[in-house]
């Protein structure tokens, strides 16, 4: 990587703390957004130095594919749909990382690479992680735009299934953590999916906009392993602030209402109450 | 200090780093900087690009063009949804500053 490669990623990663910083205090929350929005335009610019890298025109046309999709999006929903929009954003990130994990996973298979076990174990994480993001992220749209009910969503022996999932998801982490093999990497992306829903399904439709905040911090983590997969410290610092702040943010959100995080995600099981 | 601590090492920084930049965040700034923070995640699109660029084969060219359009929508739609709610506060804030209660309200609602 040259020299100004990396110093133009300490540059945007600096960017991206103001940018943070910035959206703390309401008078400056408008320029902290568009320093974050200019850091990330100008990585997406370097990153085409960093190596050579083939499917170029390939790669920019997707770019310009999102960003219209994208921009269009955001521009085109209206004000009370906003946070279901953002959910979405959310979820496609999350998706993107998931596979971004995979696919280096499959390089470093393809070329037959030693994959230490710290680097198998991010790819685990990145992909259950992602994977969550994604479906969770995709349950919370469908409930604050009322394609399905905003009640918790129980049914009988969901904690077992809930169950039967965690401890095969940690299985799976610590089978492809031992021996990195794709099946593995993509029963676990399958496994995560379902774990994405089943934890959104019970949350009541108050508590989602919670929900969003700790599933963005979830992304952020897995942008953070994906950067010390690809040995790319801006995606790491970048992926660990989102993740922390977004933990913090999630913890407020739930305090502002009231309610316990542990709570919102679990109050469902507990009983006749919440339910209604 | 080998490879791996380094790493380490900024991953515990940045952690400390985001969690002390929102510390003081007013509850009104809660979902803008939730979409804010959103948006910077997509820098994913970085990770997209670059396993993109290094694959010859036909199918893991597909999957990454398909992970670059998803970053691409997180990272651009996540801006300009953000500096939309953003608009939203300072464009009612100017024009009525004496109904500076009913804007904490719109602010609390979102």
């Amino acid at each position: 990587m040259p020299t100004w490669v990396q110093l133009a990623y300490l540059a945007a990663g600096v960017c991206f703390i103001l940018a943070l910083k910035g959206l703390s205090s309401p008078r400056t929350a408008r320029r902290g957004n568009l320093i974050g929005a200019a850091a990330a335009a100008a990585a997406t610019v370097v990153v085409f130095f960093q190596t050579d890298l083939q499917n170029v025109q390939l790669i920019i046309g997707a770019i310009v594919i999102g960003s219209v999709i994208g921009a269009v999006g955001a521009r085109k929903v209206q004000m009370t749909q906003m946070p279901q929009m953002v959910a979405l954003f959310n979820g496609v990130g999350g998706g993107a990382a998931a596979l971004v994990a995979l696919l280096e996973l499959s390089e470093f298979l393809h070329v037959g690479a030693d994959i230490e076990s710290f680097t198998a174990f991010a790819t685990a994480f990145t992909v259950l992680i992602g994977a969550v993001s994604f479906a969770g992220s995709v349950v919370t749209f469908a409930k604050l735009q009322e394609l399905m009910t905003t009640r918790p969503v129980v049914f009988a022996g969901m904690p077992v299934v809930v169950g039967l999932v965690v401890v095969g998801s940690i299985v799976l982490t610590v089978l492809l953590t031992i021996s990195p093999e794709m099946p593995v990497a993509v029963a676990l992306a399958v496994l995560g999916l379902a774990f994405g829903l089943l934890l959104v399904l019970p949350v009541g439709g108050a508590d989602v906009p919670i929900v969003i905040s700790l599933l963005n911090a979830f992304t952020g983590l897995t942008v953070a392993a994906s950067g010390y997969i690809l040995e790319n410290p801006l995606l790491l610092i970048a992926g660990t602030l989102v993740g922390a702040s977004g933990t913090l943010l999630t913890i407020l959100m739930a305090k502002g209402m009231g309610r316990s995080v542990l709570n919102t995600l679990f109050g469902a099981f507990r009983g006749g109450s919440t339910l209604g | 200090m080998n490879e791996p601590m380094v790493w380490l090492t900024i991953f515990v920084l940045s952690v400390f780093v985001g969690v002390e930049v929102v510390s003081k965040v007013s509850s009104t700034l809660h979902t803008p900087l939730m979409s804010g923070a959103n948006a910077i995640h997509g820098i994913i699109l970085v990770g997209a690009i670059l396993v993109t660029g290094s694959t010859d084969e036909p199918v893991a060219i597909g999957i990454g063009l398909l992970a670059v359009v998803l970053a691409a929508i997180n990272l651009v739609g996540g801006f300009v949804v953000t500096d939309r709610m953003l608009e939203m506060f300072s464009g009612k804030k100017k024009p009525a500053r004496p109904a500076e209660s009913d804007d904490s309200k719109v602010g609390g609602a979102l």
